[in-house]
């Protein structure tokens, strides 16, 4: 598994750069991630990325758009605007949480 | 004497009801299923149908034709599932109790989820082949389609073979050439995924046969709305993509019933185990085939391997026995590319299609995720196999778990220089 260094931690992420380890997240590094992508976390991403974090630990796989909208109160659109293009995905890569199943 | 209730009497009901009568000593148990109606749809042929290979008429047969003798087939709408009381309640009063249930109510299309989609184009510009009456009307509109904008739309995942709106495009677009239109017609793929398919291999080898078909490809669109004036497409992130044709496939969600009682996700598909197709906090209840959330392709062929599984689990589990055999997650799909032409793609949860053979004595090899003849007469040949093999719960000559055999595995990409977060999401 590869390993990357970000601001001076050493985390584990996969060949697309999702974190691997859960535990190894914390909001530094969350930021330094969104920065990557060209987000900038704000307080709305970060209650975003607290359901997803939350959720994933709870269920055991990451949360589907659909279900950060219905469960987590978010409407999609607004998700659209605070991570722009591919959401589901972007929420994951933050939050520290596997890729979601996309579907198959 | 104990009960087995099953809902629903489709393709994985079907299958599970055969195979279990065959297994379950009926001085023991009675086996009873529920379904609507008596009609058994042929899903697969609703694919072909629009391009007049088939007469909806061949789709349908009785349900009651291939529920075995020993099993209660009632026909009636399910309205409530108690699980605390262990009984199923029909929509006319009747009172349902089992022992134990499974669930395989599938996935239904719902399109009035949409806003605009069933309005005033739907049935005159807007058409769906997920319905027996749907890909009537599209087989009728196509045959006087002549220019213009057709657009393929998956509104989001799950659907019912994730393939098929791939097959539609490479049908329309053969379809198309031979009516001599080609040149007059634009065919635009519309998808909330970020490329053909879900799975790398086969989204890279799915994409060059839509490219090289001259057919556009917009991904990651996730539909906000249709604006039936406009006749376009709105995505949330406000794209327009407007048609003249659109072909969607509709929001799938599970059965109402499901969604009242607590035990499916969001879309009302049941939670499940994806080993053991147990619902979750719920030991004598399972789901089997569309109806459940395992991240598998909603398709007969999975259905017919989680069957397999599924009742030698069962058997050990009624005998409070622990369930030894574990569902892969294996799918076995041919892909109808056009002109006579198809692609086999074979794969699980923990493994994706990959390119080389897979042997079959007798009939194959077919070839994988490549193009051939062989491939498109599997598939028609499958409509038999369905009605005389699978729903009869018999064996069919190929291996229930996933195999390598034959498979080439795609370069690892360990050996890679791995660049720090450059995801791209």
């Amino acid at each position: 598994m590869p390993v990357a260094t970000l601001n001076g931690t050493t985390i584990h992420v996969n060949d697309e750069g999702f974190m691997t380890e859960f535990a190894e997240w914390d909001e530094d590094i969350a930021r330094a991630l969104a920065a990557n992508i060209g987000i900038e976390l704000t307080d709305d991403h970060m209650a975003v990325i607290g359901f997803v974090r939350s959720d994933y630990a709870a269920q055991g796989e990451s949360p589907t758009l659909r279900r950060v909208a219905t469960v987590g109160g978010v409407p999609t659109k607004r998700l659209f605007a605070l991570f722009p293009k591919k959401p589901a995905k972007k929420m994951s890569y933050i939050a520290g949480v596997p890729k979601p199943v996309g579907c198959v | 004497m104990r009960n087995l209730l099953v809902l629903g009497a489709g393709t994985a009901g079907t299958m599970v009801v055969n195979k279990l009568r065959g297994r379950l000593d009926p001085s023991e148990w009675t086996i009873t299923v529920v379904d609507q109606d008596d009609d058994h749809h042929y899903q697969p042929g609703y694919l072909l149908l629009p391009f007049g290979t088939y007469k909806p008429s061949q789709l349908v047969r009785s349900r009651a034709r291939y529920v075995d003798d020993g099993i209660d087939l009632r026909m009636g709408t399910i309205e409530e599932l108690d699980t605390e009381g262990s009984a199923v309640v029909l929509s006319d009063g009747t009172r349902l109790p089992y022992d134990q249930l499974v669930i395989a109510t599938g996935a239904g299309i719902h399109p009035e989820e949409t806003p605009g989609m069933t309005g005033q184009e739907w049935r005159r510009s807007i058409f769906d082949f997920y319905s027996l009456d749907g890909a009537t009307a599209l087989r009728d509109a196509l045959a006087g389609f002549t220019r213009g904008r057709l657009v393929i739309h998956i509104t989001e995942m799950p659907i019912k073979c994730p393939v098929a709106p791939l097959e539609f495009a490479f049908l329309a677009d053969a379809h198309l050439r031979a009516r001599g239109l080609r040149d007059d017609v634009e065919i635009v793929y519309v998808t909330p995924l970020d490329g053909a398919f879900t799975k790398p291999v086969a989204s890279a080898q799915l994409g060059s046969m839509l490219s090289s078909r001259g057919i556009t490809v917009e991904t990651d669109f996730m539909v906000e709305r249709v604006d039936p004036d406009a006749r376009a497409l709105v995505s949330y992130d406000e794209r327009e993509v407007p048609f003249d044709l659109l072909v969607t496939v509709p929001l799938h969600m599970g059965a109402a019933f499901v969604r009242r009682s607590g035990l499916g996700d969001e879309l009302g598909f049941v939670r499940v185990d994806k080993h053991t197709l147990q619902a979750e906090g719920h030991p004598d209840i399972f789901a089997i085939g569309d109806a459940s959330n395992i991240p598998a392709s909603k398709a007969g062929s999975v259905a017919h391997f989680a069957a397999d599984i599924f009742t030698e689990n069962f058997l050990q589990h009624i005998a409070g026995q622990p369930m030894t055999h574990s569902f892969d997650g294996h799918a076995n799909c041919f892909v109808e590319s056009g002109d006579g032409k198809g692609l086999l793609i074979d794969f699980s949860y923990d493994t994706e299609p990959l390119p080389g053979t897979y042997p079959l004595a007798g009939v194959g090899p077919f070839s994988l995720l490549k193009e051939s003849r062989v491939n498109h007469l599997g598939k028609l040949a499958f409509r038999w196999i369905y009605w005389n093999v699978l729903l009869r719960g018999r064996p069919l000559p190929v291996p229930t778990r996933m195999s390598m055999r034959g498979k080439v595995e795609a370069p690892a990409s360990a050996g890679q220089d791995v660049p720090p977060f450059t995801p791209a999401p």
